[in-house]
């Protein structure tokens, strides 16, 4: 078996190399760390900047409660809106309240009293929700101000439904189940798409890839004896990934592990096709290099690692919809948080063996032995 | 490696300095426009980057699939599912004929959220003046959870308002609500200086590098050093390249962010221009510093991508608001260059302030931008003597 | 061409009106030989004058444009991969791993080749003993001085005692001493029975060959035994003989 001779020279060239070696084991590590707790999208410990024109007891009240709410800080007392909106410049608040002089007497009187939220849209989702989420504590201010002022016959303005939220799989709303088993399938894709495929590429651009053009060796067996190793050291890898997420999240699979493997293989299968198509195109290290990150913008980011691909505009999803990732990266969270089984699966399931099959048949079919 | 004795006694006329450099240039702008994969991803890159970032990764919710399961089936339950539908933030995908229907939906992930009516809805909130709806959402994913149960007890919440037909309800406080600098929530606002800060720094940063570290692999940079140019020319015509590149780049992403995507220009161009120049040049000092500690072309990518592009992606706050890291990631994030440019880049362009709001970044940059030049520049000369 | 014109069969390599363009450009202008099973054979020319493109396409890396050629009895058109297995081939690129060690090398290619996995040890030991290796067993191939990557080069690529040996450039950079040495293998080689094609921009290396062509813009200009050329250009040395031909060339520098 000739390959049984290559796999072990891809084995040995891997194990010498220092950079390599160290960085599949590190890199990993690193982004489980830091990458849950930097990816946060959470709006929450907002600063406010507060300017109380009214200075009554109803006034302060209301600063109070939102002081203590958890979402907000007050950083700023302040007692014009020119003196707030520069704290906003300087990224000191995100907020502004403004109090405007008459509003306990409006209040009371029975007329509508006006407050003013500013809030910074630069990052839009944070200043929308920040304005929803105080826009609801003055709500909450609202209905216990109005219980008090009103006789006990206004109870048929109480509400009558009672809302109660419930959060599924994941009841403190912790960012880090969602980023973390998305971290992995990133991980993976890297190690067992995009190193082949750079190793392929050194190979071209320092010619012993020719030495073997010359040899009975057939296409299959090269290919194969490039991807093998990768494919081992990925499964690896995922497995440490298990591991960490575990020591430091205390996070472990719901659903069954021999799920995630069977979805894992398939994906591998997939994507270090793709890696080959994209080191058959490639003549030099900085093209491959190239398409990689190109393929990480469109499909790594479009496949709902950071954003939910639902939330994405109708062409985007379509988009989406041609990555392997995406598939890989719902059925890892779906198997990680809520234990679904194989059998919940078979969408991702079909999708992934489709993208195996035609990735694969196009980096055999584009892998030339000798050129034009 | 010392050049010959004849080479040293020769000087070089500033005119002959000149023309060497240019040519060294020329040369290098041949090599770049040779590789046309290369510019062409170069010049579609920021383009798909700005698309991208500005419109498909979105945080706003939208569309998300909701199941019902109602035992009620009254008036008041269907219209409430009615309203919910009619907007677009959510979708009706199922109605749901038993509990246990609830678990199998969310297993499979075919819904974002279940919206849960007790019995006899109608009837307990006419007679005993309470009912209940539970809003079961899927937490796996926190932020649209959190937004989809909002939206939704909001919208029943102005329902309830219309069904006790309440014509005016007193003790009512009102806020009014104004969005600073990005009225109609535009998400590029936030992307389109991280964008910049991003294409910049693959330009000059790892393109440079790259592109040094690889006459080194070659052993041409050997022979570039024998020429009676001064080998610190030799770097900096590398350079030069990078930099007009980056430059029609910058204004690539200028033009289309505020022809295309409507954001605008709302401070001064020339400081925003001024502020991206000193930018460049840190970028294209790391980019010096990194080749002149590599020898191989694999590692440069590796550390600009691993060491640099990485870091700036997911901390510089481009991404991610900086605000919410832990401090020991917000300490790592203000080492990095390209957090300081974002951040300017968001005064100038979107809150429209002037120069005196930039001082800080502007020093900050610049000391970074001497710091890396002067480290990289008397690496570069060890190595070459 | 004649398509049933018979193959000689003692002739290891037969070419007939091969040809190779890139475009407009004419790398190999209808090129026509033949070589005998033994024979040292040099392709010689100046830099771009189309050898290392024509032994590309004799090895099964390049498709000719037009013409055809047989070697080791295999079609290189239709057998490309049987030719593979009989020949081997040594390149100016060397193609050892520089980062495997030397008898990790030998092993790869011994496995690829076919020779028997219980063979390779001992051979590996008696090759490293021929070349006076031993020492150097377990070195990188990196750490290895120039003229000892390319012994062990060519001791590599006719390790599984192939019908012909590819050489392309194969002494470049090293002195005259080291390269003579490298011939003394190439002998060895020959006496064995192994055919052996080099090209060389060395004109002194072409005294070492049986028959040498010299290419020119593409075109052989010259196919013959060194000393029928010395005699019939009246020169005293290949280089000489070299000269007069390249004096009509167009193309030098590639």
């Amino acid at each position: 078996m000739i390959i049984k001779y290559l796999i072990e020279k891809e084995f040995k060239q891997f194990r010498r190399n220092p950079f390599l070696s160290k960085f599949v084991f590190i890199f990993p590590f690193i982004m489980l760390a830091i990458l849950p707790l930097a990816a946060n999208f959470e709006v929450r410990d907002l600063n406010l900047s507060v300017i109380d024109n009214n200075h009554t007891p109803y006034s302060q009240r209301l600063v109070q409660k939102i002081a203590a709410s958890e979402y907000f800080h007050i950083t700023d007392i302040s007692y014009s809106y020119r003196s707030s909106l520069k704290s906003i410049e300087q990224d000191k608040s995100d907020l502004i309240l403004e109090i405007p002089p008459r509003f306990e007497q409006e209040l009371v009187s029975g007329q509508d009293a006006k407050v003013m939220i500013s809030a910074n849209a630069v990052n839009a989702m944070k200043g929308g929700l920040g304005s929803a989420y105080l826009a609801g504590i003055v709500a909450e201010y609202n209905a216990e101000i109005r219980a008090e002022l009103m006789p006990a016959g206004g109870k048929s303005l109480q509400s009558g439904m009672d809302i109660t939220k419930i959060f599924r799989f994941n009841p403190l709303l912790k960012y880090k189940y969602f980023m973390v088993p998305a971290i992995m399938v990133m991980l993976l894709s890297m190690i067992c798409g995009f190193l082949p495929a750079f190793n392929i590429v050194m190979e071209k651009e320092n010619g012993t890839i020719e030495q073997m053009n010359v040899t009975p060796v057939g296409k299959f067996s090269l290919i194969l004896s490039k991807l093998i190793p990768y494919w081992v050291v990925g499964f690896l890898v995922l497995n440490i990934c298990f591991g960490v997420a575990w020591l430091f999240y205390g996070m472990w699979p719901k659903g069954s592990l021999l799920t995630i493997y069977l979805f894992a293989s398939i994906f591998v299968l997939a994507f270090s096709g793709l890696g080959l198509i994209i080191s058959n195109y490639s003549k030099t290290l900085q093209q491959a290099m190239f398409m990689v990150f190109f393929i990480i913008i469109t499909f790594i980011f479009m496949s709902g690692l950071y954003t939910p691909v639902d939330n994405m505009p109708q062409w985007a999803q379509y988009i989406s919809d041609i990555s392997p990732l995406k598939y890989f990266i719902r059925v890892m969270r779906l198997v990680y948080l809520k234990g679904s089984a194989a059998a919940d699966l078979r969408e991702p399931f079909m999708a992934l063996c489709g993208f195996a099959i035609i990735l694969n048949t196009w980096a055999v079919i584009s892998y030339k032995k000798s050129q034009k | 490696m010392s050049k010959p004795d004849t080479m040293t006694e020769r000087k070089m006329t500033p005119g002959e300095n000149w023309r060497f450099f240019m040519a060294f240039v020329r040369k290098e702008f041949h090599h770049i426009f040779r590789d046309k994969m290369t510019m062409l991803i170069l010049l579609v890159m920021p383009i798909l980057m700005l698309v991208l970032f500005g419109y498909a990764l979105n945080t706003e919710v939208k569309n998300s699939r909701f199941a019902v399961y109602d035992p009620s089936h009254d008036d008041v339950t269907r219209e409430i599912v009615e309203k919910l539908q009619i907007n677009n933030y959510f979708i009706l995908h199922k109605m749901l004929k038993s509990p246990a229907e609830v678990d199998e939906v969310f297993k499979s992930g075919e819904v974002a959220m279940v919206v849960v009516f007790s019995e006899n809805f109608y009837e307990n909130l006419l007679h005993g003046g309470h009912a209940q709806i539970q809003l079961i959402a899927d937490g796996s994913d926190p932020n649209t959870a959190s937004t989809i149960t909002t939206y939704a007890s909001t919208i029943i919440g102005n329902y309830q308002q219309e069904l006790l037909k309440v014509g005016k309800i007193p003790y009512q406080i009102t806020p009014e609500l104004k969005l600073l600098y990005n009225p109609s929530m535009v998400a590029a606002y936030n992307f389109v200086p991280g964008v910049m800060g991003m294409i910049i720094l693959l330009i000059c940063a790892m393109m440079t590098s790259i592109s040094i570290a690889r006459e080194k692999e070659n052993g041409t940079m050997e022979i570039l050093l024998v020429s009676p140019m001064k080998p610190l020319y030799v770097i900096l015509s590398k350079a030069v390249p990078y930099f007009f590149l980056s430059i029609v780049n910058l204004l690539t992403i200028l033009a289309m962010a505020v022809f295309v995507m409507g954001v605008p220009i709302a401070g001064s161009f020339f400081w925003l221009i001024l502020i991206s120049l000193l930018y460049i040049f840190v970028s294209l000092a790391l980019g010096l510093l990194i080749s002149s500690i590599v020898s191989t072309q694999m590692a440069a990518m590796m550390i600009s991508a691993m060491g640099l592009m990485m870091p700036v992606m997911l901390l510089s706050g481009m991404l991610f608001p900086t605000e919410n890291m832990p401090v020991f990631l917000q300490i790592v994030s203000d080492v990095i260059p390209a957090k300081w440019y974002i951040l300017a880049v968001k005064k100038i362009m979107i809150k429209g302030l002037g120069a005196e709001a930039i001082i800080k970044e502007l020093i900050v940059l610049g000391v970074m931008a001497v710091a890396l030049i002067t480290v990289s520049l008397r690496k570069f000369k060890i190595r070459l003597e | 061409m004649n398509p049933i014109e018979t193959i000689p069969a003692d002739k290891v390599i037969v070419v007939r009106d091969l040809t190779k363009k890139f475009g407009d450009f004419t790398a190999v202008d209808h090129i026509r030989f033949e070589v005998g099973k033994g024979e040292i054979f040099g392709f010689l020319g100046a830099n771009g004058a189309g050898k290392t493109t024509a032994m590309r396409m004799l090895c099964g890396l390049s498709k000719p444009t037009s013409g055809h050629a047989w070697v080791a009895g295999f079609d290189i058109y239709k057998e490309s991969e049987s030719i593979k297995k009989c020949i081997g081939y040594m390149s100016q690129k060397f193609s050892l791993y520089e980062d495997l060690k030397v008898w990790e090398n030998i092993k790869l290619y011994a496995g690829i080749y076919g020779v028997p996995a219980k063979e390779i040890a001992p051979m590996t030991d008696d090759l490293l003993h021929r070349l006076g290796f031993e020492k150097e067993k377990n070195a990188l191939v990196k750490s290895l001085p120039l003229g000892w990557k390319q012994k062990l080069a060519f001791s590599v690529a006719i390790f599984h005692q192939p019908k012909i040996v590819f050489l392309d450039e194969p002494t470049g950079g090293v002195d005259p001493a080291t390269r003579r040495q490298f011939w003394e293998l190439i002998y060895q080689a020959a006496d064995q029975g192994i055919t052996v094609f080099v090209t060389t921009h060395y004109m002194d290396e072409a005294e070492y060959c049986n028959r040498v062509t010299i290419m020119v813009d593409g075109r052989i200009d010259a196919l013959d035994t060194p000393k029928n050329l010395k005699e019939h250009f009246e020169a005293k040395n290949m280089d000489e003989v070299f000269q007069q031909l390249a004096r009509n060339a167009k193309r030098i520098e590639k």
